[in-house]
């Protein structure tokens, strides 16, 4: 294993995500491939074409979707983690590289001069979300997230009153008139509590976890079993095309709320559940998983 | 629940033939198009001013694709489409302009544009949304682009040569029949 430095991070960062854009995560692939079998008709035909657009994409290492998304990179590094002041930087330059060498479509437009710089890169993209722990270890979850999908997020701020059973009510009705412009079939990422940019960002990263993963409190995934069941008898199905898999998966996180506050933020991840981890061991070594 | 196999430019017995359901794969030429390039053919068409290449014999493909120069020449790495109901308020238009046979897209259009497929003699397809791989290897050859400078790569006009493009679902077709309607009302 090469020493660990500020190019060689760069270089990591470049092959993750090179293999985000070009290979989905094995729990992913395998629940598609379920899927298929459920399936008839239209909604067969759907999920055998991304079955056999995944196997062209990571043979041929090439973008499996032309939408390579909006960089987004969830970091946990130790205080004492060596590389954490330069840590921005080599991201930064990591998506420009990856831009041209994968390459990547230039996704970064200003929103008042339309500019596109071409390289990923604008205010505040790449996106990173820092969470700073004890040790000098660092995990880097690479997160690209396309736009289809992205367009069909929202935000409820409810009575308290009304509570989850509102909330359910409206997520299931939320993915019905979304129909197929999300990509389904999708992974739902929900947030509720803490505030309105709090459920947002919960819903997100609740997008890390992998298909099957139940929160950890039985209350919590109790509600992500019933609303998997409850969306998935729909019948939006793969692509909107009819048919019972409309979700791989419902990923809930929570925060306290407020007394008189009861948000629920809702994210939703396209078939293309595109994402990688990288780890850096405190003995110096370095796992791309 | 036909499967066919059509080629561009498509005349109107291609499109009569097309019900919601039917699966057509597409060889020959088609065009990409999203929302700038839409707005961009419209103003030069009220302008009086001519469009660079003649869309009426081209399949209309709303695609941002990635796309690579090799020896200085373009090359198609990844080309799904993108979502379709964007282009809903300028399609009509686009569509009677420039007498498109055929719109390859996801997830649909509304009614605006069901009407004008009716009026023009036009279907809209649905392709997979995130195949981009897929179709990419259906690519060919990129025979030109327009607009590139001033729109950037995933708004421009890629001219694509393709052959067997597909599976492309009817799912709108020129008799007003649309797969969503339908499925909205059950």
């Amino acid at each position: 294993m090469a020493k660990i430095s500020n190019k060689n991070i760069e270089e990591i960062l470049i092959e993750g995500i090179d293999q985000a854009e070009t290979d989905l995560p094995k729990d992913v692939i395998k629940a598609l491939e379920k899927a298929a079998t459920k399936e008839k008709g239209l909604a067969k035909i759907q999920l055998e074409t991304i079955l056999k657009n995944i196997k062209i994409a990571s043979k041929e290492g090439i973008p499996m979707c032309q939408d390579t998304g909006i960089m987004t990179f969830y970091i946990e590094a130790g205080t004492e983690f060596k590389y954490l002041s330069a840590l921005k930087k080599i991201i930064y330059n990591a998506v420009k590289k990856a831009t041209k060498e994968i390459p990547l479509r230039p996704n970064t437009v200003n929103p008042f001069t339309k500019e596109n710089p071409g390289n990923n890169t604008g205010s505040h993209i790449p996106y990173i979300n820092w969470n700073i722990v004890k040790g000098s270890e660092c995990t880097i979850y690479i997160l690209p997230k396309g736009g289809g999908s992205e367009n069909m997020s929202a935000l409820w701020m409810l009575n308290p009153n009304e509570g989850f059973v509102k909330a359910k009510k409206l997520i299931v009705e939320h993915i019905i008139n979304a129909g197929g412009k999300p990509c389904p079939p999708t992974i739902v990422g929900i947030g509720i509590g803490g505030g309105a940019d709090i459920c947002m960002s919960l819903a997100k990263k609740a997008l890390l976890r992998k298909i099957g993963e139940r929160n950890k409190e039985k209350k919590v995934a109790k509600m992500e079993k019933e609303l998997i069941e409850l969306i998935n008898k729909t019948g939006v199905g793969p692509m909107g095309m009819g048919g019972g898999t409309t979700v791989l998966d419902v990923h809930i996180e929570y925060a306290h709320r407020h007394p008189a506050s009861f948000p629920v933020g809702l994210v939703l991840q396209c078939w293309a559940d595109r994402k990688k981890t990288i780890k850096f061991t405190k003995n110096g070594t370095i796992k791309v998983i | 629940m036909k499967i066919l196999h059509l080629q561009t430019p498509l005349s109107t017995k291609d499109i009569k033939k097309l019900s919601v359901g039917d699966t057509v794969y597409l060889t020959g030429k088609l065009f990409t198009a999203r929302d700038e390039t839409h707005k961009k053919m419209i103003e030069l068409k009220k302008k009086g001013k001519k469009v660079p290449f003649n869309p009426k014999e081209l399949a209309l493909f709303h695609c941002g694709p990635v796309v690579k120069k090799e020896k200085n020449k373009w090359v198609i790495v990844s080309a799904g489409p993108t979502t379709s109901i964007r282009m809903e308020d300028f399609e009509e238009e686009f569509l009677l302009a420039f007498g498109i046979k055929m719109i390859i897209g996801k997830g649909g259009m509304g009614e605006k544009t069901l009407k004008s497929l009716k009026k023009t003699g036009a279907v809209y397809t649905h392709f997979t949304g995130g195949a981009g791989a897929l179709a990419a290897k259906s690519v060919k050859e990129v025979e030109n682009v327009y607009f590139l400078e001033e729109l950037g790569i995933p708004e421009a006009a890629w001219i694509l040569k393709v052959e067997h493009f597909g599976p492309l679902i009817v799912t709108m077709d020129a008799k007003g029949n649309s797969f969503y309607e339908k499925k909205k009302k059950t």
